[in-house]
């Protein structure tokens, strides 16, 4: 793992292991008495949001603060970028106070990148957390997307996982076929001509998921999730579906969609990273039902992100060993 | 346990890998450390043991057997993990946490045996009781240790230790244990590569 997370791809096989084995371990913080342990006192973390969010940045927060880092919240709108101060100049100016890490999230694909050259340029010591940067990645919500479906379905080893919906702007779908396939999953990505990537069947090729147009046809063929995705009308300049409601009849999770994919798997599970456009591309009943994992993903994010800190921040960014809940250790026997 | 940094020492003349304590040794020493917490205790009615990660976890689930043995009733047995407490995390690899478990009966007003394989510097101890104090109050927290090698780097010691063992910095200590790294017990001392 390099000292900042811009994309998955960033994690090794061991570090990718290691991020969800401590996850379960800070999950276990959300529910004690005491929720805050020390392992950042000392630090601090520097939430840089230029586009709006609820979920990414509380939960970047409370992991902050439950891991004693100091955590401060600045948005683009009440930042001087708003005055017309260059990203550079932004980023560089935080970091000049002495931070220890960054947590950004910018409309600009590729954001989060350009801010780590220009810290690894200048010897600056600060980290990067990408924290979601146009329609490129959001690393940290697929770490917790592949850790809520553990949770729930177990090993993903061998299983079906269907992601639906507007693939063209979805940094969320990026990031996952970067994780979920790595973890053995067989992964499905459904969407309408109009929202899918040019040049999608070699990447797909490339990083070992398939592509499909029919979502009932793959709900038929049985899945174990379905992982809708949120159209994102902001990032929208044409017509990409005649009318809403065109888009839910063919790509919405309806009530007869979720019929139907509890007839075919009663265990399937449904997942959405949020925030919702309920009757769009999920029905209430959906997002509602008993099989949603959508606020547990919530809670998840707040464990995957204090391990993510701890991995950036608490170390010198490798791993030791593997994974220690890995059959077959590498060593025998304790040292001291 | 966590090797702590070495200061230089001179050339060790030992033999290079010398078993300290074989899997009677280990055997008895348990059955002894369990006497003697039951002794100190008068019973265990109010004992809880919490093995630290990882070998701590094994002697302290032993433990447990041979104090049931001993009174006839079952002694909570849980463990304590230490990782995100530790000072010495900074400019090292990342260690990924083992699960921290507490048995249903909790540690408030309980008498708490933190049970590990290896004391050395003390500061395994020093962050099992900060994890310790976030999790309850017991009426008095007890340390039983394999082995105490010495070098303590933190006012602490142990209530029960299986075998003192006089080592220098530039030799390091390994313990096995059956039921964790699938070979037979054992305690061997070997000099440090490096």
């Amino acid at each position: 793992m390099t000292r900042h997370l811009l994309s998955v791809a960033d994690l090794d096989d061991d570090a990718l292991r290691s991020v969800l084995s401590t996850a379960t371990e800070m999950h276990d913080v959300q529910h004690r008495a005491v929720k805050k342990i020390p392992t950042l006192r000392g630090r601090t973390v520097i939430n840089l949001f230029f586009e709006d969010s609820t979920r990414t940045r509380s939960s970047f927060e409370i992991a902050g603060k439950w891991m004693s880092a100091d955590t401060i919240n600045i948005t683009g709108k009440g930042s001087s970028a708003s005055k017309g101060e260059s990203l550079r100049d932004t980023v560089r100016t935080i970091a000049a106070m002495g931070v220890d890490a960054i947590v950004m999230r910018h409309q600009a694909s590729g954001a989060a990148h350009q801010v780590a050259d220009w810290f690894d340029e200048s010897g600056v010591a600060t980290s990067v957390l990408n924290a979601g940067d146009g329609t490129h990645e959001h690393p940290t919500q697929a770490l917790l997307d592949a850790y809520t479906l553990e949770r729930r379905l177990g090993s993903l080893e061998g299983k079906r996982i269907a992601i639906v919906g507007d693939i063209t702007h979805s940094r969320v779908f990026r990031s996952n076929v970067l994780a979920l396939p790595r973890l053995g999953a067989h992964v499905t990505v459904v969407a309408p001509p109009t929202l899918m990537p040019s040049g999608v069947t070699a990447w797909a090729a490339a990083d070992g998921f398939a592509l499909a147009d029919d979502l009932d046809e793959v709900i038929d063929s049985g899945v174990d999730a379905l992982m809708m995705l949120r159209v994102q009308r902001e990032r929208m300049a044409g017509g990409f579906f005649p009318t809403p409601r065109e888009y839910t009849v063919g790509y919405g999770l309806t009530r007869d969609r979720l019929a139907a994919l509890t007839a075919h798997n009663p265990d399937a599970v449904i997942c959405h990273p949020g925030p919702m456009n309920r009757g769009l591309e999920i029905a209430a009943d959906a997002a509602d039902a008993a099989s949603s994992l959508v606020l547990d993903q919530v809670s998840a994010g707040v464990a995957v992100r204090m391990s993510v800190l701890y991995h950036l921040l608490a170390s010198d960014g490798t791993v030791e060993g593997a994974d220690l809940r890995r059959e077959g250790r590498a060593t025998k026997g304790s040292h001291a | 346990m966590c090797p702590d940094s070495p200061p230089p020492q001179a050339p060790d003349q030992s033999p290079p890998n010398r078993e300290v304590l074989s899997a009677g040794d280990i055997s008895r020493a348990l059955r002894r450390i369990a006497h003697e917490v039951v002794e100190r205790n008068k019973g265990a009615g109010n004992v809880v043991l919490l093995g630290i990660p990882s070998r701590g976890v094994e002697l302290a689930r032993r433990l447990g057997a041979l104090i049931a043995e001993i009174e006839g009733s079952e002694v909570p047995v849980g463990s304590l993990d230490v990782t995100m407490y530790r000072d010495d995390l900074r400019g090292r690899p990342t260690k990924t946490p083992h699960q921290t478990h507490f048995p249903s009966s909790g540690v408030d007003d309980r008498v708490v045996v933190l049970v590990d394989d290896v004391l050395y510097s003390g500061r395994t101890v020093r962050a099992a009781l900060d994890a310790l104090a976030d999790y309850g109050r017991p009426r008095a927290v007890r340390l039983a240790v394999l082995v105490d090698r010495g070098h303590r780097e933190l006012p602490i010691r142990a209530d029960h230790v299986g075998k003192n063992l006089p080592t220098s910095h530039s030799e390091r200590v390994t313990v096995r244990l059956t039921g964790h790294d699938d070979v037979d017990d054992s305690v061997t001392i070997s000099r440090r590569e490096g």
